[in-house]
């Protein structure tokens, strides 16, 4: 094993038991409508992040996805903020979020008065909270152990599938082997994968559930007749679907995969996960897959994933909020163009300057740097976009997926 | 004399590699990575992140990256062939083989 697997570095305890790696006092709005006073309370202060569902129209899927946000290992403390007459309930997150063990308070725009007196408010209520938690909140010690990682690629080229996704994918095999957890998504870039999605899988309830979740999302692209390839893709020399599933694929590494979970689910035990975003069938067929890069993200920290990679080939400017982003490129131009942006150059592998099992042992321990406090690229820069939309997942209960 | 412009093979089973220089026709590739074969002329131009035969591939016989079947060869390819959308169709997506070869536009919709 490599030996930043057993690196020990001080973490957050939370009351229902589980390890944060930043301590973060979250402000969600529950309408657009609130979404300005939100920022305002948010702006200046420290470790103080924001997340917000813009519809009037409350939607099962987006209440999932902000109480599983609310209550991740990464957040002490919820402030939820909402206009007054919309229907999303700012007071039943807060209780739930109160039921968690954390800290957490609501109110109304109208009640207070309007802009001002609510953002005064605000910025008391986040101040004290974000006090008690520095008094209160017990370290403990982590190790890779204890976390729980994503993978995310966007902006993809041609040295995704062979330097960037591989390198994440060696890193997800140690993370795996060393009793953590690793959670991969992008369900429709695996089409043309049946077969090898389901040889991959650990149990054969697992096999069941990847073949059922691949299946479902091969009739969506047949539906709309519209598979995730694009002319960009084909003119830098992907030819086919099968070829792009394959390098995007390669970011799960060799493991065996544990199950399939929904978005806002968290993985029932350790190893290697795949989190399924693509809409389930329903009378209204709302809900796009992956609309957009920090949509994938956000499932993933909603998953409970304390850090998320982020490959990509041809350069990106996203961050994350409550989970710190790790930018991987497999491009060393792109990563010499965008270097302020780029947290780990993964094209050294194509140069020959490093192996595949090197880069991943140098990423692993830049994501132990990174979990031990030191702040990531788009985390300095203060990148933290978010974004929740209306979807239909079927999702009977959050806690059957989740970990006590 | 400039240097030898390189490739990439995945996996020790592919039939093709994927070049990460431009070759010009009748270049020496180098072959990084795990194939059997370490150099490979090109017979035509390809562009990086497009893909070289590494062998002769009927029509019909599946290309090979990543150690699986990403395609399959719609004539006979010879070795050091450019491998795109001319000589290869994906198995699931029926306009892959309609798409421009050099744009990768798609031809079948109607702009009139």
């Amino acid at each position: 094993m490599p030996e930043w697997t057993s690196t020990t570095w001080s973490g957050y305890l939370r009351p229902d038991g589980s390890k944060g790696v930043r301590d973060i006092v979250l402000v969600i709005y529950t309408v657009e409508c609130a979404r300005h006073v939100a920022h305002a309370i948010a702006q200046g202060e420290t470790d103080t992040h924001v997340i917000g569902f813009p519809g009037c129209y409350d939607n099962q899927y987006a209440v999932n996805l902000m109480l599983a946000l609310a209550r991740h290992p990464n957040v002490g403390a919820v402030l939820a903020v909402g206009l007054g007459c919309e229907y999303t309930q700012p007071k039943k997150l807060a209780e739930v979020v109160r039921a968690s063990g954390r800290l957490a308070d609501w109110f109304y725009i109208q009640d207070l008065g309007g802009t001002r007196p609510s953002v005064e408010h605000g910025k008391r209520i986040v101040r004290q909270m974000r006090d008690q938690l520095r008094a209160t909140t017990p370290r403990v010690p982590m190790t890779v152990a204890d976390l729980s990682i994503g993978c995310e690629c966007g902006g993809s080229d041609g040295t995704s599938g062979l330097a960037g996704n591989p390198v994440v994918g060696a890193l997800f095999d140690r993370i795996v082997d060393a009793g953590g957890i690793a959670i991969f998504e992008e369900v429709v870039e695996m089409i043309g994968l049946r077969d090898v999605l389901a040889q991959r899988a650990a149990t054969p309830e697992a096999r069941q559930q990847l073949v059922a979740t691949y299946d479902k999302a091969e009739a969506y692209c047949r539906s709309v007749r519209q598979w995730s390839v694009s002319p960009g893709n084909f003119a830098g020399g992907l030819t086919t679907i099968e070829e792009k599933s394959m390098g995007a694929f390669a970011k799960s590494g060799s493991r065996p995969i544990q199950g399939v979970i929904k978005v806002s689910q968290r993985p029932p035990g350790p190893g290697l996960w795949l989190l399924d975003s693509v809409p389930d069938p329903h009378y209204m067929q709302f809900g796009y897959t992956n609309p957009n890069d920090t949509e994938g993200i956000m499932d993933l920290i909603a998953a409970g994933c304390q850090l998320v990679l982020f490959v990509t080939g041809r350069g990106s400017v996203i961050g994350s909020p409550i989970s710190p982003l790790i930018k991987v490129t497999g491009n060393s131009h792109t990563y010499r163009r965008m270097h302020e942006d780029m947290d780990f150059d993964a094209g050294r592998v194509l140069s020959g300057e490093l192996t595949l099992h090197q880069a991943a042992d140098e990423l692993g321990q830049l994501v132990v740097q990174v979990a031990s406090g030191m702040p990531s690229k788009p985390e300095s820069l203060g990148h933290r976009e978010y974004f929740i939309m209306y979807k239909h997942q079927d999702t009977p209960s959050l806690e059957v997926g989740c970990r006590a | 004399m400039p240097a030898s412009p390189r490739s990439f093979v995945v996996h020790a089973v592919d039939n093709v590699a994927t070049l990460l220089d431009r070759a010009e026709a009748g270049a020496t590739i180098t072959v990084l990575g795990d194939g059997h074969v370490t150099q490979i002329e090109a017979r035509e131009v390809i562009e990086p992140g497009h893909k070289i035969a590494l062998c002769a591939i009927a029509a019909d016989q599946p290309i090979i990256k990543f150690g699986v079947r990403i395609g399959r060869a719609t004539r006979d390819i010879a070795p050091g062939q450019w491998v795109h959308l001319n000589n290869c169709a994906s198995f699931l997506d029926e306009r892959s083989s309609t798409l421009d070869l050099h744009s990768g536009a798609a031809t079948d919709t109607r702009y009139a």
